[in-house]
């Protein structure tokens, strides 16, 4: 459940930046003329400027620790803009670039390992064209694909799942809920995009505002749960049906751009924070572990479509992903329960909070995502 | 860092309404990231908005005149990863060195990174100085071997021999989620907003590598640490910290504060020993006892702060003196007395605590007290027997509960921008 309009940001265009790397002939050749010197040692990282000319920018990089080091320059959200690695003491290799106007970082690497000794680099100027990236392109395809595959999938649950309760099966639609909510789940974001539609599908009772009815997923969650009584839940569940097809229909007809991709992975791990590990949104079935595992599905196929891009564009960020999402499977797999997950309810508050820090721990590299394909 | 001249906060609120909207997609608020422009007008070490230098032999927040308000965390570490701690370390210790000099957490800033990323600052501390602001780290005995007694990092053998393990004190009722912790920072600043900026962008950077296990929050400052400040006062109303260590004693500093080669690990010496404790008090049932019995219980006079029986407040309380029966003018169990060097073997503590207020609890009493904060060279002769004789001995305890301990071994100082937090640790 979503409570604002994403914003969507135009800039789906993409610029092709090589980082090119060439190697000085040993330590006692000159600095090419142009180039931008970087003096490296094992503890400090001098950059000889730190404004520049948008542009094909070289830096000649000289070693005179006694480590080997590397040379980085960095856009947002650790974006490698080029790099020049295995550069032995003493040694001189240059970096050359294409670096259009923006904010970037610069950072050595004594000893080829951690985040290194960062700097701040400003460029200015004009930015060069923007060019069309096959791989986002084709990111925003298998995503689509993917959302068709879940939307079907939720057609054809939530018509079993009304069936059963207009059919006063309670054991029965009980065990429909869960299973039923994953598709929604795991495609939430795009979902929720249809403003009008989602309070009504997956509106909670808080949300409710006056002069609207409480209806949908969560209002038939409540009766099962707490009276057991759905024999008036006929039109209610009848509604949901409509509501979801039209839903359906809207969401498979939605062209998404590779920002939206992005931003979806990140809300979905929103989700995640602020309603599941509370317990508030199953706050009558108590099934928010179903919820969860859903979301954490739907932000990693999110992520995915995205993967060839984001492996030229942000290697690094794409280990950090992998590990990051393995971390939040395992924690998150301790706590299955046959076919399903254990209630929200049966979870120690030790258990809650390192689901909380894996999630904490996933999100933010996947919230520095958008950055890397914004351009 | 040797080359950031990073955007200072103040800097990028007077650029922010320059207009930067020319420049197409790629960096929309780029032209506020504006270099080699520092601004230390405001690093006036005097000045209560000044910076504190980071960088220095020993690490600020400790000798430092103490700053009126406190932001203190102590965090787990959930990694395994050692590279992956290290590496934090060292991002720690540069947003570190950017916020102490009033600039923002990150390289970009809370508004001079591209809009499609969240800030790498949180925004809540621009446009206010430096604030002199301290960030002071440690790292606890959990973080050398787990409750299982495994070395976590391969640094067990390292473990210094007086970041042993607090004993119990009679009367403690310590709840162990508030207690412990791998790795504190404490942050210190004459405004909140600044101190608990600092705090909430490292727990940032550190997700997925450290958890927040407790924090507390300061409002004022319960002891002088310079010949410089007048004597504030606690929530007992009563003067607090005239016999600390101060930064003016060269020699006690030494002989009680740092750590000196030969004490332990080589990576310790110039460091120091914290000792915290989330001190509640009793707040209602001491302000309706009377002020003769508020006096004979901290062993002072609650208006002048002077010993009792002396006049001024710096007079050394004399503890032989009787009154008109034949008593000690300072009873045997005043805190005064308990906590005296001379009752102690000689041994002093710099203290810096603060006031806290957590508001009320359920039964609508005042949930506030002192989070006692002692730096020393080792707890083995310092804290640990002057809390041993207080706890069984002090008047005060009646007024008092300790519901939170931690210790921490604070290593030397950053030496420069090629250093980091735990360099020579993880070395």
């Amino acid at each position: 459940m979503r409570t604002t309009r994403s914003v969507l940001l135009a800039a789906a265009g993409v610029l092709a930046v090589a980082g090119v790397t060439a190697c000085g002939a040993d330590g006692d050749k000159d600095a090419a003329a142009g180039a931008v010197t970087v003096k490296a040692t094992d503890t400090t990282c001098e950059v000889g400027t730190t404004e520049l000319a948008a542009g094909q920018i070289t830096f000649s990089v000289r070693n005179s620790g006694s480590k080997v080091n590397e040379f980085y320059v960095y856009a947002a959200g650790d974006r490698v803009m080029g790099e020049v690695e295995n550069i032995a003491p003493g040694l001189t290799r240059e970096l050359r670039v294409e670096l259009p106007a923006g904010a970037y970082e610069t950072a050595c690497k004594p000893g080829m390992s951690g985040r290194g000794i960062r700097g701040a680099l400003k460029v200015t100027g004009e930015s060069a064209p923007k060019a069309v990236d096959a791989t986002l392109a084709e990111a925003t395809a298998g995503y689509q694909r993917y959302v068709t595959s879940q939307t079907a999938e939720l057609l054809t649950r939530t018509g079993e799942f009304v069936t059963a309760v207009k059919a006063g099966d309670v054991a029965r639609a009980k065990a429909l809920y869960p299973v039923t909510r994953t598709y929604w789940e795991r495609i939430e974001p795009v979902a929720e995009s249809f403003g009008d539609l989602d309070p009504k599908i997956d509106g909670r009772e808080e949300v409710v505002e006056e002069g609207m009815e409480f209806t949908g997923f969560h209002r038939i969650e409540k009766d099962l749960w707490t009276t057991g009584d759905i024999s008036k839940d006929g039109p209610i569940a009848d509604q949901l049906l409509t509501d979801v097809k039209a839903i359906v229909a809207k969401a498979n007809a939605e062209k998404l751009t590779p920002l939206q991709l992005a931003n979806g992975a990140k809300a979905l791990l929103d989700e995640v924070a602020s309603g599941k590990i509370t317990g508030e949104e199953e706050r009558y079935s108590h099934t928010d572990l179903w919820d969860f595992n859903a979301n954490l599905e739907g932000s990693k196929a999110a992520i995915a479509a995205l993967r060839p891009a984001l492996e030229q564009r942000a290697p690094e960020l794409v280990t950090q992903l992998d590990a990051e999402f393995a971390n939040v499977e395992q924690v998150l797999g301790r706590h299955r329960a046959g076919d399903g997950w254990k209630l929200h309810t049966a979870l120690s508050t030790a258990e809650l909070k390192e689901l909380s820090d894996s999630v904490n721990a996933l999100a933010e590299p996947v919230s520095r995502v958008a950055a890397a394909v914004a351009r | 860092m040797s080359n950031a001249a990073p955007v200072s906060r103040r800097r990028a609120i007077a650029l922010a309404g320059v207009g930067v909207a020319g420049v197409a997609g790629v960096a929309g608020g780029a032209g506020a990231l504006i270099q080699g422009a520092a601004d230390h007008a405001s690093a006036n070490p005097g000045a209560a908005a000044g910076a504190v230098p980071f960088h220095g032999a020993h690490q600020a927040g400790i000798t430092t005149p103490a700053q009126d308000r406190l932001h203190f965390v102590a965090f787990d570490v959930i990694t395994k990863d050692r590279a992956r701690l290290v590496a934090m370390l060292q991002e720690w210790t540069a947003a570190a060195a950017r916020m102490t000099a009033g600039h923002d957490a990150g390289v970009f800033g809370a508004v001079g990174g591209v809009p499609e990323a969240p800030p790498d600052d949180t925004g809540e501390a621009l446009g206010l100085p430096p604030s002199q602001l301290t960030l002071t780290v440690g790292f606890g005995p959990t973080l050398f071997r787990d409750a299982q007694g495994r070395d976590r990092f391969g640094i067990a053998d390292r473990r210094p021999p007086a970041l042993a393990d607090l004993p119990h004190f009679a009367g403690d009722a310590l709840r162990p989620e508030l207690s412990g912790g791998d790795i504190c920072v404490q942050a210190c600043a004459n405004d909140p907003q600044v101190a608990v900026h600092a705090i909430r962008n490292l727990a940032r950077i550190g997700m997925g590598v450290v958890s927040v296990r407790w924090s507390q929050l300061g409002f004022g400052r319960t002891s002088s640490t310079s010949r410089e400040q007048a004597t504030p006062r606690n929530l007992f109303g009563f003067k607090d910290g005239t016999a600390n260590l101060k930064a003016e004693d060269a020699d006690l500093l030494r002989d009680q504060l740092w750590a000196q080669p030969g004490d332990g690990p080589d990576w310790m010496t110039g460091g120091s020993y914290l000792v915290t404790r989330k001190i509640r008090m009793q707040i209602e049932t001491w302000d309706r006892s009377s002020l003769a019995e508020q006096e004979q219980i901290v062993g002072r006079a609650k208006g002048s702060g002077a010993p009792l029986g002396r006049r001024q407040e710096f007079d050394e309380p004399d503890f032989a003196a009787p009154d008109a029966d034949g008593q000690p003018v300072i009873p045997e169990t005043a805190h005064v007395r308990l906590a005296h060097p001379s009752r102690n073997n000689g041994a002093h503590l710099l203290r810096r605590g603060y006031n806290f207020v957590d508001g009320s609890d359920g039964l609508g009493r005042l949930d506030a007290g002192l989070f006692f904060i002692a730096y020393q060279r080792d707890p083995r002769r310092q804290f640990v027997p002057i809390q041993t004789q207080l706890s069984r001995h002090d008047a005060m305890n009646e007024y008092l509960r300790h519901v939170s301990s931690a210790l921490f071994a604070c290593p030397p100082g950053v030496r420069d921008a090629g250093d980091h937090w735990g360099r020579a640790l993880f070395g």
